[in-house]
């Protein structure tokens, strides 16, 4: 530890510490332009200078690279201070007088006019000032050298290698993130002056995935992350106190041993895309409904606020149902949860905005213990149902006033009319689909799939979370859309099955068996290799084949191959096969 | 051979497996698909079980037509039965050739638990190709021998 004084405050700081950094733990106040915390220091704008007090007078150094030594006196705000950095920033001024942040410096100091005057004077508010913190962070934390400063003295200037453009530059934004005035602007995202709700991607490569998830724990976008395209960065390995921050994270195989599995594998949500006269993906307010969803979310992008690309409230929606279900060309089914999703959507736009809600749909579908009575709360509350299905959502016009709206085109059925509704903002209630991997998972598990592709449970209505395979449960949609409600009742009965069968310690299974009459068996070993559960073992001694009965499943392949007839199959012996086909032949 | 009441149309005898084809046919029942009437379904636990001289007896018993129907590849309940099956229907098939019996009398499908429709399709189209057959006769008929006889002397 080393002690040293600081405006006549003593006090014990690590070593190494910095005059810069002790003085920010004393909350003294030090004027910086080049520093950047992350960055090494500097001193290039020489505006952090202090006073040290010598044996015969005084010192002038700059605090950020200056480390504290003990027994130093330090003043922050002596005469002598305060002329120093009067005097740089008159010199900055002279050359950089409409800077904002130089501005801001000169009122603090109380500078109306520098008394200098400069050949390089640049009117500019957003003139590079020559920190160079640009530089060096693309040196120091990208890692990618892009920038580089040019010539000396008056002439220097940042610049990309050669003044082209840089095959260095991996786009992350730093300079322009850390640029002073704005003189570094990050293309392609032109995020000054937008509220930062508009940023609805996450912007930062580590981010939290979801504001309200368990656990509560940021996770990092490699294909975003500086160090994964450099190798350098590390800023949030270096700001994280309890250093919980690991790039070196792999994702790993874990191999467990179960007994049963529940498969709960959920859905995908169709791509409206394709569907191109509804315009998503092509026409600007046009969303599906997990967006919404989105928007809707007091932690979501606009903190709740039902707002059109442009910022303002949309003064009508349009909600769309069944947009991939019932529909011969995509999903025939039902997709269950759009209509009551719909119904709350309408309910909280209503709710957070003075826009006119519609929704289209083909059948109103409020299934479930309460929904009917809500259909009809929002009802009251005004939301427009109209029965038809939408024929195409259009750009309604060019005109000034009508920049951005939609037109929807649709047949109101239960007018038996064509009609014509002009919105702001639609929302595509998109089907819910089985996962686009379920038919490995099928395979991998053995699990049938129904005709609409998700997996079929053992029966409809006496066994719904069962599968024709034991200990194999299936929960959720991916058995089938439903909704909250019924995707936990499920899955509670299944875990319940599951526990069942684990309380009860034993395993029961089918007495359809396959067995050798060893009498019969000659010992050919056809059925050796026939098993696929390698059920099947030869007895060297006896020269004959016997069936492992815990292992057996009671296939019958191996009775049907048996040459010498010496494989019984329980249940399903060849005597009792002729003697159905007797009976069903008898007439 | 029994006596048969040839207004019933063509018997046919199916022999489902347990976990796809035989709950398929179940689903076509219970969706009320509408379907043929003349298949009688055998329920063997896999196609794999079905041993070929369960088929041949079948049409020994005055069956005119004979459907298998199992897992589509793959999907097999046993991992592998409906392949077992299907090599032995291939090979079947030949020894029906030589017996005089038309190859299309026996029939292997794939048919999964939840394809009801492709069950009632495939019963009723098999039950026409059938008809269109006519019925199985295996014995020689008298007037054949009697002529056969004639050459024979």
């Amino acid at each position: 530890m080393t002690s040293l004084t600081i405006d006549g405050v003593t006090t014990q700081v690590q070593e190494g510490t910095t005059l810069l950094q002790a003085a920010k733990l004393l909350d003294v106040k030090i004027p910086t332009l080049c520093y950047h915390p992350l960055l090494k220091p500097f001193g290039a704008c020489r505006l952090c200078v202090v006073e040290l007090k010598r044996k015969a007078g005084y010192e002038l150094v700059t605090s950020c690279n200056t480390p504290c030594q003990e027994g130093m006196v330090v003043s922050s705000n002596s005469k002598h201070v305060v002329d120093a950095r009067r005097v740089l920033l008159e010199l900055m001024l002279a050359r950089w007088p409409n800077v904002p942040v130089l501005r801001k410096l000169a009122d603090e100091f109380g500078l109306a006019q520098p008394r200098f005057t400069s050949v390089l004077r640049d009117e500019r508010e957003d003139a590079c000032i020559l920190c160079l913190r640009c530089v060096r962070i693309c040196d120091e934390i990208v890692g990618a050298n892009a920038l580089g400063f040019e010539d000396r003295g008056v002439a220097r200037r940042v610049v990309t290698p050669f003044n082209l453009e840089s095959e260095a530059c991996i786009a992350c934004g730093a300079c322009a993130h850390v640029c002073l005035t704005h003189h570094i602007k990050f293309e392609g995202e032109d995020y000054k002056g937008k509220p930062p709700e508009f940023l609805l991607d996450p912007n930062t490569a580590i981010y939290m995935p979801t504001a309200q998830g368990v656990p509560k724990v940021p996770s990092i976008d490699r294909d975003a992350c500086i160090h994964f395209k450099t190798g350098a960065c590390q800023t949030c390995v270096a700001v994280c106190e309890p250093g919980a921050v690991n790039h070196k994270m792999v994702d790993e195989e874990i191999e467990l041993e179960v007994g049963q599995v529940l498969i709960a594998t959920g859905y995908d949500l169709f791509d409206p895309t394709p569907m191109a006269r509804y315009g998503y993906g092509r026409l600007d307010n046009v969303y599906t409904g997990l967006d919404i969803e989105r928007m809707l979310n007091s932690t979501g992008p606009t903190g709740g606020r039902v707002l059109l690309k442009n910022g303002k409230p949309p003064r009508a929606v349009a909600i769309i149902h069944c947009i991939g279900s019932r529909d011969e060309n995509h999903h025939r089914y039902c997709s269950r949860v759009c209509c009551m999703y719909a119904l709350k959507f309408s309910h909280l736009i209503k709710e957070r905005t003075e826009a006119e809600v519609y929704n289209f749909y083909i059948d109103m579908r409020a299934f479930g213990k309460g929904y009917e009575e809500f259909y009809v709360r929002v009802l009251h509350e005004g939301a427009n149902v109209i029965r038809g299905k939408v024929a195409e959502v259009v750009q309604a016009g060019w005109s000034k006033q009508d920049e951005g709206t939609l037109l929807i085109r649709c047949e109101d059925t239960l007018i038996g009319r064509f009609r014509e509704i002009p919105v702001d903002m639609v929302v595509l209630c998109n089907a819910i689909e089985p996962r686009r991997d379920a038919q490995e998972v099928g395979r991998l598990f053995g699990l049938s799939r129904s005709p609409d592709g998700f997996f079929l449970e053992r029966h409809p209505k006496l066994d719904p979370v069962a599968t024709t395979t034991d200990g194999l449960f299936v929960a959720g949609c991916a058995q089938g859309p439903k909704d909250i409600p019924d995707a936990v009742a499920q899955a509670s009965a299944a875990a319940a099955r599951m526990l069942a069968t684990i309380s009860k310690g034993v395993v029961e299974i089918d007495p359809v068996r396959a067995e050798v009459i060893e009498e019969y068996c000659s010992g050919c070993r056809t059925c050796n290799a026939l098993c696929p559960y390698n059920a099947i073992e030869y007895l060297e001694d006896k020269k004959v084949s016997r069936v492992n009965s815990t292992l057996c499943k009671g296939c019958g392949t191996c009775v049907a191959a048996c040459p010498s007839g010496a494989i019984t199959g329980y249940g399903f012996n060849d005597e009792q096969i002729y003697a159905e086909l007797d009976g069903i032949l008898s007439l | 051979m029994k006596t048969r009441n040839n207004d019933l149309g063509p018997r046919i005898v199916g022999f489902l497996c347990n976990w796809c084809a035989y709950t398929g046919a179940d689903l076509a029942g219970v969706s009320r698909m509408k379907s043929a009437p003349n298949l009688r379904i055998i329920r063997v636990m896999c196609t794999g079980r079905v041993d070929p001289s369960f088929i041949l007896r079948a049409f020994q018993l005055g069956a005119d037509g004979v459907l298998v129907a199992g897992c589509h590849p793959g999907d097999c309940h046993y991992q592998e039965g409906n392949f077992k099956a299907l090599r032995r229907v291939l090979l079947l098939k030949r020894i029906l050739r030589q017996c005089g019996i038309d190859e299309r009398r026996l029939r292997l499908e794939w048919i999964s638990a939840s394809e009801g429709e492709k069950f009632a399709k495939v019963s009723t189209e098999f039950t026409e190709e059938v008809r269109a057959l006519g019925p199985l006769r295996l014995e020689v008929p008298e007037e054949v021998f009697a002529e056969e006889m004639v050459m024979v002397a």
